[in-house]
Protein backbone atom coordinates (compact mmCIF):
# COMPACT_ATOMS: atom_id res chain seq x y z
CA UNK A 1 0.00 0.00 0.00
CA UNK A 2 1.28 3.42 -0.90
CA UNK A 3 2.15 6.30 1.63
CA UNK A 4 2.12 9.94 1.07
CA UNK A 5 2.99 12.11 4.16
CA UNK A 6 1.87 16.20 4.18
CA UNK A 7 3.54 18.44 5.72
CA UNK A 8 1.59 21.28 7.03
CA UNK A 9 3.95 24.25 6.68
CA UNK A 10 0.74 26.72 7.17
CA UNK A 11 -2.71 26.10 8.91
CA UNK A 12 -5.09 29.04 9.74
CA UNK A 13 -7.65 28.83 12.01
CA UNK A 14 -10.78 26.69 11.42
CA UNK A 15 -8.85 24.72 9.28
CA UNK A 16 -9.69 21.12 10.34
CA UNK A 17 -10.14 17.45 9.39
CA UNK A 18 -13.62 16.52 8.43
CA UNK A 19 -15.75 13.63 6.75
CA UNK A 20 -19.53 13.27 6.09
CA UNK A 21 -20.25 13.90 9.45
CA UNK A 22 -21.67 11.94 12.28
CA UNK A 23 -25.23 11.32 12.54
CA UNK A 24 -27.60 9.78 15.34
CA UNK A 25 -26.61 11.29 18.41
CA UNK A 26 -28.33 14.32 18.28
CA UNK A 27 -30.17 12.89 21.59
CA UNK A 28 -26.76 13.16 23.42
CA UNK A 29 -25.76 16.60 22.87
CA UNK A 30 -23.34 15.92 19.57
CA UNK A 31 -24.03 17.52 16.55
CA UNK A 32 -23.04 15.78 13.27
CA UNK A 33 -20.16 18.55 13.03
CA UNK A 34 -19.08 17.49 9.20
CA UNK A 35 -18.47 20.03 5.93
CA UNK A 36 -19.79 23.15 6.13
CA UNK A 37 -20.48 23.63 2.59
CA UNK A 38 -21.51 19.36 1.75
CA UNK A 39 -21.52 20.04 -2.34
CA UNK A 40 -18.28 21.58 -2.07
CA UNK A 41 -16.79 18.43 -0.37
CA UNK A 42 -18.62 15.88 -2.24
CA UNK A 43 -17.63 17.15 -5.64
CA UNK A 44 -13.85 17.10 -4.15
CA UNK A 45 -14.14 13.33 -4.09
CA UNK A 46 -16.36 13.30 -7.13
CA UNK A 47 -13.94 14.41 -8.77
CA UNK A 48 -11.48 11.69 -8.14
CA UNK A 49 -14.01 9.19 -9.51
CA UNK A 50 -14.28 8.27 -5.72
CA UNK A 51 -17.78 6.79 -5.34
CA UNK A 52 -17.95 7.40 -1.35
CA UNK A 53 -16.74 10.13 0.51
CA UNK A 54 -13.88 10.22 3.14
CA UNK A 55 -11.86 12.43 4.77
CA UNK A 56 -10.89 16.04 3.78
CA UNK A 57 -9.25 18.63 5.03
CA UNK A 58 -11.95 21.59 5.25
CA UNK A 59 -10.08 24.71 4.75
CA UNK A 60 -11.31 27.93 6.48
CA UNK A 61 -10.26 31.74 4.60
CA UNK A 62 -7.33 31.06 6.87
CA UNK A 63 -5.40 29.28 3.99
CA UNK A 64 -3.77 26.26 4.19
CA UNK A 65 0.02 25.31 2.97
CA UNK A 66 1.24 21.30 2.37
CA UNK A 67 4.42 19.96 1.38
CA UNK A 68 4.64 16.74 0.24
CA UNK A 69 7.60 15.12 2.46
CA UNK A 70 7.24 11.45 1.29
CA UNK A 71 5.53 9.57 -1.64
CA UNK A 72 2.84 11.18 -4.23
CA UNK A 73 -0.66 11.72 -4.20
CA UNK A 74 -3.52 13.19 -6.26
CA UNK A 75 -5.91 15.65 -4.66
CA UNK A 76 -8.87 17.38 -5.63
CA UNK A 77 -9.87 20.59 -4.10
CA UNK A 78 -13.62 22.36 -4.71
CA UNK A 79 -15.76 24.08 -2.49
CA UNK A 80 -15.96 27.72 -2.69
CA UNK A 81 -13.65 30.43 -5.07
CA UNK A 82 -10.65 29.77 -3.77
CA UNK A 83 -6.88 30.39 -5.10
CA UNK A 84 -4.34 27.64 -5.22
CA UNK A 85 -0.67 27.45 -6.58
CA UNK A 86 1.26 24.12 -6.70
CA UNK A 87 4.70 25.22 -7.03
CA UNK A 88 4.68 27.83 -10.09
CA UNK A 89 1.82 26.49 -11.17
CA UNK A 90 -1.25 28.74 -10.37
CA UNK A 91 -4.94 26.99 -10.03
CA UNK A 92 -7.84 29.21 -10.16
CA UNK A 93 -10.93 27.73 -8.46
CA UNK A 94 -11.90 23.82 -8.16
CA UNK A 95 -9.39 21.06 -9.71
CA UNK A 96 -7.40 17.91 -9.62
CA UNK A 97 -3.24 18.39 -8.83
CA UNK A 98 -0.95 15.67 -8.11
CA UNK A 99 1.62 15.89 -5.39
CA UNK A 100 5.23 14.25 -5.75
CA UNK A 101 7.88 14.39 -3.10
CA UNK A 102 9.49 18.20 -2.02
CA UNK A 103 5.95 19.80 -4.35
CA UNK A 104 3.94 22.52 -2.00
CA UNK A 105 0.74 23.65 -2.42
CA UNK A 106 -0.92 26.40 -1.08
CA UNK A 107 -4.51 27.44 -0.61
CA UNK A 108 -5.65 30.76 -0.10
CA UNK A 109 -8.99 32.48 0.15
CA UNK A 110 -9.47 33.81 -3.47
CA UNK A 111 -12.92 35.22 -5.09
CA UNK A 112 -15.55 34.07 -3.17
CA UNK A 113 -16.43 31.71 -0.31
CA UNK A 114 -15.58 30.82 2.78
CA UNK A 115 -14.68 26.85 3.28
CA UNK A 116 -12.78 24.85 0.49
CA UNK A 117 -12.10 20.92 0.49
CA UNK A 118 -8.70 19.27 -0.09
CA UNK A 119 -9.64 15.35 -0.93
CA UNK A 120 -7.77 12.82 -1.25
CA UNK A 121 -6.96 10.10 -3.47
CA UNK A 122 -6.28 7.72 -0.26
CA UNK A 123 -7.14 7.84 3.03
CA UNK A 124 -5.94 10.83 5.79
CA UNK A 125 -5.10 8.73 8.51
CA UNK A 126 -6.79 10.52 11.06
CA UNK A 127 -8.44 10.22 14.41
CA UNK A 128 -11.60 9.20 14.77
CA UNK A 129 -14.89 9.80 17.29
CA UNK A 130 -18.16 7.81 17.46
CA UNK A 131 -16.90 6.06 14.09
CA UNK A 132 -16.08 9.71 12.37
CA UNK A 133 -13.08 11.68 11.64
CA UNK A 134 -15.25 14.61 11.58
CA UNK A 135 -13.56 17.51 13.81
CA UNK A 136 -15.93 18.99 16.47
CA UNK A 137 -15.05 22.07 17.19
CA UNK A 138 -16.01 22.77 20.90
CA UNK A 139 -14.20 19.62 21.85
CA UNK A 140 -11.21 19.57 19.26
CA UNK A 141 -12.85 15.55 19.00
CA UNK A 142 -12.89 13.85 15.59
CA UNK A 143 -9.89 13.86 12.97
CA UNK A 144 -9.15 17.69 14.67
CA UNK A 145 -7.84 21.46 13.83
CA UNK A 146 -4.23 21.29 11.45
CA UNK A 147 -1.38 22.43 13.02
CA UNK A 148 1.73 23.89 11.52
CA UNK A 149 4.80 21.43 11.91
CA UNK A 150 1.98 18.52 11.82
CA UNK A 151 2.34 15.44 9.42
CA UNK A 152 -0.58 13.95 7.33
CA UNK A 153 -0.16 10.08 6.31
CA UNK A 154 -2.22 9.48 3.12
CA UNK A 155 -2.55 5.95 3.02
CA UNK A 156 -3.60 4.02 -0.04
CA UNK A 157 -1.89 7.04 -2.10
CA UNK A 158 -2.64 6.80 -5.71
CA UNK A 159 -1.06 8.99 -8.24
CA UNK A 160 -4.09 9.20 -11.15
CA UNK A 161 -3.34 11.33 -13.90
CA UNK A 162 -5.92 11.16 -16.32
CA UNK A 163 -8.00 13.21 -13.60
CA UNK A 164 -5.63 16.43 -13.12
CA UNK A 165 -7.05 19.34 -14.67
CA UNK A 166 -9.73 21.90 -13.57
CA UNK A 167 -13.09 20.93 -11.84
CA UNK A 168 -15.88 22.96 -13.13
CA UNK A 169 -17.89 24.31 -10.22
CA UNK A 170 -22.20 23.94 -11.16
CA UNK A 171 -24.50 27.17 -10.52
CA UNK A 172 -25.79 25.12 -7.35
CA UNK A 173 -22.35 25.58 -5.61
CA UNK A 174 -21.68 28.89 -6.26
CA UNK A 175 -23.09 31.66 -3.44
CA UNK A 176 -26.51 33.48 -3.55
CA UNK A 177 -27.85 35.98 -2.19
CA UNK A 178 -31.58 34.38 -1.96
CA UNK A 179 -31.50 31.74 0.66
CA UNK A 180 -34.90 29.49 1.23
CA UNK A 181 -36.27 29.01 4.19
CA UNK A 182 -39.83 27.72 6.30
CA UNK A 183 -40.88 30.05 8.97
CA UNK A 184 -40.88 28.55 12.42
CA UNK A 185 -41.03 26.05 14.63
CA UNK A 186 -41.56 29.29 17.16
CA UNK A 187 -42.70 31.65 14.94
CA UNK A 188 -45.85 32.30 17.30
CA UNK A 189 -43.23 33.90 19.99
CA UNK A 190 -42.67 36.82 17.12
CA UNK A 191 -44.22 40.51 16.59
CA UNK A 192 -46.05 39.92 13.19
CA UNK A 193 -43.50 43.14 11.88
CA UNK A 194 -40.65 40.66 12.70
CA UNK A 195 -42.11 38.02 10.26
CA UNK A 196 -42.37 40.43 7.67
CA UNK A 197 -39.04 41.72 8.06
CA UNK A 198 -37.94 38.26 8.46
CA UNK A 199 -39.17 37.49 4.79
CA UNK A 200 -38.05 40.76 3.02
CA UNK A 201 -35.53 42.78 4.51
CA UNK A 202 -31.49 42.43 3.54
CA UNK A 203 -28.95 40.86 5.91
CA UNK A 204 -26.26 41.26 6.34
CA UNK A 205 -23.34 38.14 7.34
CA UNK A 206 -21.54 39.56 10.29
CA UNK A 207 -17.26 38.72 11.62
CA UNK A 208 -19.65 36.06 14.36
CA UNK A 209 -19.57 33.70 12.00
CA UNK A 210 -17.94 29.59 12.83
CA UNK A 211 -18.49 26.54 12.43
CA UNK A 212 -20.81 26.32 14.94
CA UNK A 213 -23.08 29.61 13.31
CA UNK A 214 -23.77 32.63 11.65
CA UNK A 215 -24.80 35.89 13.24
CA UNK A 216 -26.34 38.50 10.98
CA UNK A 217 -27.29 41.84 11.22
CA UNK A 218 -30.40 43.19 9.84
CA UNK A 219 -33.95 44.58 11.47
CA UNK A 220 -34.12 43.18 14.75
CA UNK A 221 -36.77 40.36 14.91
CA UNK A 222 -39.07 41.60 18.29
CA UNK A 223 -40.08 38.90 20.23
CA UNK A 224 -43.22 39.34 21.29
CA UNK A 225 -42.44 38.29 24.89
CA UNK A 226 -41.89 35.03 26.23
CA UNK A 227 -38.15 34.09 26.73
CA UNK A 228 -38.43 31.49 28.80
CA UNK A 229 -39.34 28.42 26.61
CA UNK A 230 -37.87 25.30 28.04
CA UNK A 231 -34.97 23.93 25.85
CA UNK A 232 -35.57 22.80 22.47
CA UNK A 233 -34.17 20.38 20.13
CA UNK A 234 -32.48 22.57 17.21
CA UNK A 235 -31.97 21.63 13.57
CA UNK A 236 -28.73 22.53 11.67
CA UNK A 237 -30.46 25.68 9.78
CA UNK A 238 -32.48 27.18 12.53
CA UNK A 239 -32.70 30.65 12.39
CA UNK A 240 -32.57 31.15 16.44
CA UNK A 241 -32.92 34.97 17.82
CA UNK A 242 -31.84 35.87 21.15
CA UNK A 243 -33.42 38.49 23.70
CA UNK A 244 -32.01 41.84 21.63
CA UNK A 245 -34.09 40.62 18.49
CA UNK A 246 -30.66 39.36 16.48
CA UNK A 247 -30.22 35.90 14.52
CA UNK A 248 -28.14 34.13 14.55
CA UNK A 249 -27.66 30.71 11.47
CA UNK A 250 -26.97 27.67 14.04
CA UNK A 251 -24.66 25.22 11.32
CA UNK A 252 -22.66 22.23 11.34
CA UNK A 253 -21.33 22.13 15.07
CA UNK A 254 -24.57 24.04 16.55
CA UNK A 255 -25.98 23.07 19.76
CA UNK A 256 -28.53 19.91 20.03
CA UNK A 257 -30.91 21.98 22.30
CA UNK A 258 -31.58 25.62 22.99
CA UNK A 259 -34.22 27.94 24.62
CA UNK A 260 -33.89 30.82 21.85
CA UNK A 261 -36.74 31.01 19.69
CA UNK A 262 -36.49 30.03 16.35
CA UNK A 263 -38.19 32.08 13.89
CA UNK A 264 -37.44 29.91 10.75
CA UNK A 265 -35.15 27.23 9.61
CA UNK A 266 -32.53 27.33 6.46
CA UNK A 267 -34.11 24.23 3.64
CA UNK A 268 -31.13 21.73 3.71
CA UNK A 269 -30.36 22.75 0.01
CA UNK A 270 -29.31 26.31 0.97
CA UNK A 271 -27.38 25.61 4.09
CA UNK A 272 -24.69 25.42 1.95
CA UNK A 273 -24.21 27.91 -0.58
CA UNK A 274 -25.06 30.34 2.65
CA UNK A 275 -21.86 29.12 4.81
CA UNK A 276 -20.17 30.01 1.41
CA UNK A 277 -21.32 33.69 2.01
CA UNK A 278 -18.77 35.63 3.90
CA UNK A 279 -18.52 38.57 6.64
CA UNK A 280 -20.35 41.80 4.77
CA UNK A 281 -21.94 39.40 2.08
CA UNK A 282 -26.11 40.35 1.90
CA UNK A 283 -28.87 38.34 1.04
CA UNK A 284 -32.67 37.64 1.66
CA UNK A 285 -34.68 34.65 3.29
CA UNK A 286 -37.38 33.68 0.83
CA UNK A 287 -39.97 32.17 2.38
CA UNK A 288 -40.76 28.59 1.41
CA UNK A 289 -43.83 26.54 2.69
CA UNK A 290 -42.97 22.94 4.15
CA UNK A 291 -44.46 20.99 1.05
CA UNK A 292 -42.61 23.19 -1.05
CA UNK A 293 -39.36 22.67 0.68
CA UNK A 294 -40.17 18.49 0.44
CA UNK A 295 -40.76 19.21 -3.23
CA UNK A 296 -37.40 21.35 -3.69
CA UNK A 297 -35.22 18.41 -1.49
CA UNK A 298 -36.16 16.12 -3.99
CA UNK A 299 -35.94 18.08 -7.46
CA UNK A 300 -32.16 18.73 -6.59
CA UNK A 301 -31.25 15.80 -4.52
CA UNK A 302 -31.73 14.18 -8.08
CA UNK A 303 -30.28 16.98 -10.59
CA UNK A 304 -27.00 17.33 -7.76
CA UNK A 305 -26.70 13.72 -7.53
CA UNK A 306 -26.94 13.25 -10.98
CA UNK A 307 -24.38 16.07 -11.48
CA UNK A 308 -22.04 14.41 -9.02
CA UNK A 309 -21.99 10.44 -10.86
CA UNK A 310 -21.45 12.79 -14.02
CA UNK A 311 -18.35 14.50 -12.01
CA UNK A 312 -17.26 10.67 -11.27
CA UNK A 313 -17.19 9.33 -15.34
CA UNK A 314 -13.68 9.42 -17.08
CA UNK A 315 -12.77 12.78 -17.85
CA UNK A 316 -13.07 12.08 -21.76
CA UNK A 317 -16.88 12.41 -21.67
CA UNK A 318 -17.13 14.44 -18.53
CA UNK A 319 -17.80 17.93 -20.28
CA UNK A 320 -20.42 16.70 -22.06
CA UNK A 321 -22.25 15.60 -19.37
CA UNK A 322 -21.60 18.81 -17.18
CA UNK A 323 -24.15 20.26 -19.15
CA UNK A 324 -26.59 18.52 -17.10
CA UNK A 325 -25.89 21.41 -14.47
CA UNK A 326 -28.58 22.98 -16.49
CA UNK A 327 -30.99 20.89 -15.26
CA UNK A 328 -30.75 22.36 -11.61
CA UNK A 329 -32.14 25.93 -13.21
CA UNK A 330 -35.74 24.53 -13.29
CA UNK A 331 -36.42 23.92 -9.46
CA UNK A 332 -39.48 24.73 -7.59
CA UNK A 333 -39.91 28.85 -7.19
CA UNK A 334 -40.28 29.88 -3.31
CA UNK A 335 -43.79 31.99 -2.64
CA UNK A 336 -42.42 34.97 -2.13
CA UNK A 337 -45.76 36.79 -0.65
CA UNK B 1 -50.69 14.63 28.14
CA UNK B 2 -50.84 11.25 26.64
CA UNK B 3 -51.57 12.89 23.07
CA UNK B 4 -49.44 15.27 21.23
CA UNK B 5 -50.65 18.99 21.26
CA UNK B 6 -49.25 19.84 17.60
CA UNK B 7 -47.47 18.63 14.59
CA UNK B 8 -45.06 21.81 13.35
CA UNK B 9 -43.00 20.77 10.30
CA UNK B 10 -39.29 22.35 10.41
CA UNK B 11 -37.89 23.03 7.15
CA UNK B 12 -38.37 20.53 4.11
CA UNK B 13 -36.52 17.28 6.99
CA UNK B 14 -38.18 17.52 10.18
CA UNK B 15 -40.94 17.65 12.24
CA UNK B 16 -41.27 18.86 15.54
CA UNK B 17 -44.23 16.97 17.87
CA UNK B 18 -45.10 19.26 20.93
CA UNK B 19 -46.35 17.72 23.81
CA UNK B 20 -47.00 20.62 26.14
CA UNK B 21 -45.70 24.04 26.71
CA UNK B 22 -44.81 24.10 29.92
CA UNK B 23 -41.89 21.60 31.89
CA UNK B 24 -43.84 18.89 34.25
CA UNK B 25 -42.60 15.51 34.74
CA UNK B 26 -45.82 14.35 32.75
CA UNK B 27 -44.29 16.03 29.98
CA UNK B 28 -40.97 14.18 30.09
CA UNK B 29 -42.91 10.84 30.50
CA UNK B 30 -45.01 11.30 26.97
CA UNK B 31 -41.24 12.72 25.01
CA UNK B 32 -39.87 9.21 26.37
CA UNK B 33 -42.56 6.86 25.47
CA UNK B 34 -43.10 8.36 22.61
CA UNK B 35 -39.29 8.67 21.52
CA UNK B 36 -39.69 4.95 22.29
CA UNK B 37 -42.64 4.11 19.46
CA UNK B 38 -41.31 6.16 17.22
CA UNK B 39 -37.91 3.96 17.29
CA UNK B 40 -39.60 0.80 17.92
CA UNK B 41 -41.70 1.06 14.74
CA UNK B 42 -39.28 2.12 12.54
CA UNK B 43 -41.28 4.77 10.16
CA UNK B 44 -40.38 5.08 6.48
CA UNK B 45 -38.12 7.94 6.48
CA UNK B 46 -37.17 8.32 9.91
CA UNK B 47 -33.43 9.31 10.45
CA UNK B 48 -32.92 10.52 13.75
CA UNK B 49 -34.92 11.81 17.36
CA UNK B 50 -34.01 14.77 19.47
CA UNK B 51 -35.91 14.18 22.35
CA UNK B 52 -36.64 17.54 24.60
CA UNK B 53 -38.66 18.44 27.83
CA UNK B 54 -41.60 19.25 26.07
CA UNK B 55 -40.96 18.13 22.50
CA UNK B 56 -39.44 15.49 20.23
CA UNK B 57 -37.60 16.71 17.06
CA UNK B 58 -38.22 13.57 14.18
CA UNK B 59 -35.87 14.19 11.57
CA UNK B 60 -36.53 12.64 7.96
CA UNK B 61 -35.67 11.68 4.83
CA UNK B 62 -37.51 13.94 2.25
CA UNK B 63 -36.84 11.32 -0.19
CA UNK B 64 -38.64 9.11 1.86
CA UNK B 65 -41.37 10.29 3.34
CA UNK B 66 -42.78 13.81 4.05
CA UNK B 67 -44.41 16.01 7.40
CA UNK B 68 -48.03 15.20 6.28
CA UNK B 69 -47.52 11.26 5.86
CA UNK B 70 -45.01 10.99 8.87
CA UNK B 71 -47.79 13.24 11.23
CA UNK B 72 -50.30 10.18 9.93
CA UNK B 73 -47.77 7.59 10.80
CA UNK B 74 -46.95 9.20 14.27
CA UNK B 75 -51.04 9.56 14.97
CA UNK B 76 -51.25 5.88 14.23
CA UNK B 77 -49.16 4.92 17.31
CA UNK B 78 -51.44 6.89 19.61
CA UNK B 79 -52.88 6.22 22.09
CA UNK B 80 -49.36 5.61 23.75
CA UNK B 81 -49.36 2.93 26.65
CA UNK B 82 -50.65 3.65 30.08
CA UNK B 83 -47.35 2.75 31.55
CA UNK B 84 -44.83 5.08 32.21
CA UNK B 85 -40.68 4.26 31.28
CA UNK B 86 -41.22 0.93 30.41
CA UNK B 87 -37.77 0.11 29.06
CA UNK B 88 -35.78 3.06 31.16
CA UNK B 89 -32.96 2.25 33.77
CA UNK B 90 -31.82 3.33 36.74
CA UNK B 91 -27.87 4.21 37.58
CA UNK B 92 -26.26 5.11 40.58
CA UNK B 93 -23.50 7.37 40.60
CA UNK B 94 -20.91 8.01 42.91
CA UNK B 95 -19.95 11.77 44.14
CA UNK B 96 -16.87 12.78 46.40
CA UNK B 97 -17.76 15.43 48.36
CA UNK B 98 -13.92 16.30 49.60
CA UNK B 99 -12.50 19.61 49.69
CA UNK B 100 -10.93 20.77 46.37
CA UNK B 101 -14.10 19.09 44.53
CA UNK B 102 -16.87 21.34 46.11
CA UNK B 103 -15.59 24.99 44.34
CA UNK B 104 -19.11 26.34 44.99
CA UNK B 105 -20.53 24.45 47.70
CA UNK B 106 -19.86 26.96 50.85
CA UNK B 107 -21.58 29.45 48.64
CA UNK B 108 -24.63 27.19 48.05
CA UNK B 109 -25.23 26.22 51.73
CA UNK B 110 -25.10 29.97 52.38
CA UNK B 111 -27.48 30.75 49.89
CA UNK B 112 -29.87 28.21 50.95
CA UNK B 113 -29.53 28.84 54.92
CA UNK B 114 -28.17 25.47 55.39
CA UNK B 115 -24.90 23.80 56.64
CA UNK B 116 -22.73 22.29 53.54
CA UNK B 117 -23.53 18.66 55.22
CA UNK B 118 -27.65 19.78 54.65
CA UNK B 119 -26.94 20.57 51.13
CA UNK B 120 -25.07 17.03 50.39
CA UNK B 121 -27.69 15.40 52.29
CA UNK B 122 -30.14 16.93 50.37
CA UNK B 123 -28.46 16.57 46.97
CA UNK B 124 -28.05 12.98 47.68
CA UNK B 125 -31.59 12.71 48.87
CA UNK B 126 -33.03 13.34 45.47
CA UNK B 127 -34.17 11.24 42.31
CA UNK B 128 -33.32 12.34 38.99
CA UNK B 129 -34.37 12.00 35.61
CA UNK B 130 -32.75 12.33 32.51
CA UNK B 131 -34.84 15.22 31.05
CA UNK B 132 -32.63 15.66 27.78
CA UNK B 133 -29.06 16.07 26.59
CA UNK B 134 -27.46 19.70 25.66
CA UNK B 135 -25.11 22.30 25.32
CA UNK B 136 -21.96 20.11 25.18
CA UNK B 137 -21.84 15.77 23.93
CA UNK B 138 -22.65 14.11 26.92
CA UNK B 139 -24.36 16.94 29.03
CA UNK B 140 -27.14 14.99 30.56
CA UNK B 141 -30.18 17.75 32.41
CA UNK B 142 -31.04 15.58 35.06
CA UNK B 143 -34.74 17.01 36.98
CA UNK B 144 -34.97 16.39 40.41
CA UNK B 145 -32.82 19.15 42.54
CA UNK B 146 -34.83 19.15 45.47
CA UNK B 147 -36.16 22.72 46.34
CA UNK B 148 -34.18 23.78 49.58
CA UNK B 149 -31.01 23.57 47.85
CA UNK B 150 -32.43 25.10 44.40
CA UNK B 151 -29.94 28.29 43.35
CA UNK B 152 -29.83 30.42 40.32
CA UNK B 153 -26.88 30.54 37.99
CA UNK B 154 -24.05 32.67 38.62
CA UNK B 155 -24.48 35.87 36.98
CA UNK B 156 -21.47 35.44 34.61
CA UNK B 157 -19.65 32.15 33.94
CA UNK B 158 -16.92 30.37 35.23
CA UNK B 159 -13.73 28.97 32.74
CA UNK B 160 -12.10 25.87 32.28
CA UNK B 161 -14.51 23.32 34.62
CA UNK B 162 -12.90 19.86 35.06
CA UNK B 163 -15.04 16.77 33.36
CA UNK B 164 -16.85 14.86 36.07
CA UNK B 165 -18.14 18.01 37.89
CA UNK B 166 -21.39 17.53 39.61
CA UNK B 167 -23.21 21.18 39.31
CA UNK B 168 -26.53 22.46 40.15
CA UNK B 169 -28.98 25.32 38.59
CA UNK B 170 -32.35 25.86 39.66
CA UNK B 171 -34.04 22.33 39.38
CA UNK B 172 -31.52 21.22 36.85
CA UNK B 173 -27.77 19.10 38.02
CA UNK B 174 -25.60 17.43 35.30
CA UNK B 175 -22.23 16.04 35.48
CA UNK B 176 -19.41 17.52 33.43
CA UNK B 177 -18.12 15.36 30.60
CA UNK B 178 -15.33 17.71 29.03
CA UNK B 179 -13.32 21.02 30.38
CA UNK B 180 -15.90 23.85 29.83
CA UNK B 181 -17.63 27.20 30.87
CA UNK B 182 -20.00 27.23 33.21
CA UNK B 183 -22.52 29.55 35.63
CA UNK B 184 -23.68 26.46 37.34
CA UNK B 185 -22.89 25.79 41.52
CA UNK B 186 -20.04 22.99 41.40
CA UNK B 187 -20.85 21.04 44.72
CA UNK B 188 -19.11 18.27 44.15
CA UNK B 189 -16.88 15.46 41.55
CA UNK B 190 -17.80 12.33 40.21
CA UNK B 191 -15.22 9.58 39.14
CA UNK B 192 -18.15 8.44 36.68
CA UNK B 193 -17.79 9.01 32.89
CA UNK B 194 -21.17 10.20 31.25
CA UNK B 195 -19.07 9.46 27.38
CA UNK B 196 -18.26 6.02 28.15
CA UNK B 197 -15.76 5.39 25.43
CA UNK B 198 -17.87 2.14 24.76
CA UNK B 199 -18.81 2.00 20.96
CA UNK B 200 -21.66 0.13 21.43
CA UNK B 201 -22.41 2.52 24.42
CA UNK B 202 -21.16 5.72 24.13
CA UNK B 203 -23.26 7.39 26.36
CA UNK B 204 -24.17 5.88 30.09
CA UNK B 205 -27.70 7.05 30.49
CA UNK B 206 -30.89 7.54 27.90
CA UNK B 207 -33.26 10.21 27.72
CA UNK B 208 -36.05 9.06 30.90
CA UNK B 209 -33.62 6.87 32.77
CA UNK B 210 -33.37 7.66 36.98
CA UNK B 211 -30.54 8.29 38.63
CA UNK B 212 -29.46 8.69 42.19
CA UNK B 213 -26.47 9.89 43.68
CA UNK B 214 -24.45 8.08 46.55
CA UNK B 215 -21.03 9.41 48.30
CA UNK B 216 -17.66 8.19 47.71
CA UNK B 217 -14.52 8.95 49.72
CA UNK B 218 -11.86 10.63 48.58
CA UNK B 219 -9.76 6.90 48.41
CA UNK B 220 -12.59 5.98 46.38
CA UNK B 221 -12.90 8.50 44.34
CA UNK B 222 -9.19 8.14 43.34
CA UNK B 223 -9.26 4.45 42.71
CA UNK B 224 -12.10 4.78 40.27
CA UNK B 225 -10.41 6.75 38.05
CA UNK B 226 -7.76 4.62 37.52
Amino acid sequence: MSIARLRVTHAGPLVTLQDKGRFGHLRYGVAASGPMDRVGFAAGFAALGAAKTGTAIEVSLGGVALECAEGAVTLSIAGGGFSASLGAQTLKGWGVVSLRAGDRLTIRGGTWGSWCYIAPAGEIDADHWLGQSATHSMTGFGGGALRAGQVLTITDAKLLPAREGPTPCPEFAKPTDRIRAVIGPQDRFFEAGALQAFASKTFTVSDAYDRMGMRLKGPPLTLSGALSIPSEPILRGAVQVSGDGVPTVLLADHGTTGGYPKIATVLAEDQDRLAQLRAGDSFRFQTVTPQQAVAIARQEAAARDSWLDALRQPRATLSEKLMRENLVGGVVSGDES
Amino acid sequence: MREPQGFTPVAGHALLVEIASEMSEAASATVVQLDQAITDARLTGVLELTPALVNLLVIFDPLQTDHATLETDIRALLPLPEKDYATTRTHAVPICFDDGLTPDLTAVADACGLSEEAVINAHLSGTYRVGMYGFAPGYAYLAGVPEAIQVPRKPAPVRDIPAGSVMIAGPQCLVTTVKMPTGWSIIGRSPTQVMTGDPDRPFLFDVGDTVTFHRITRDAYEKALT
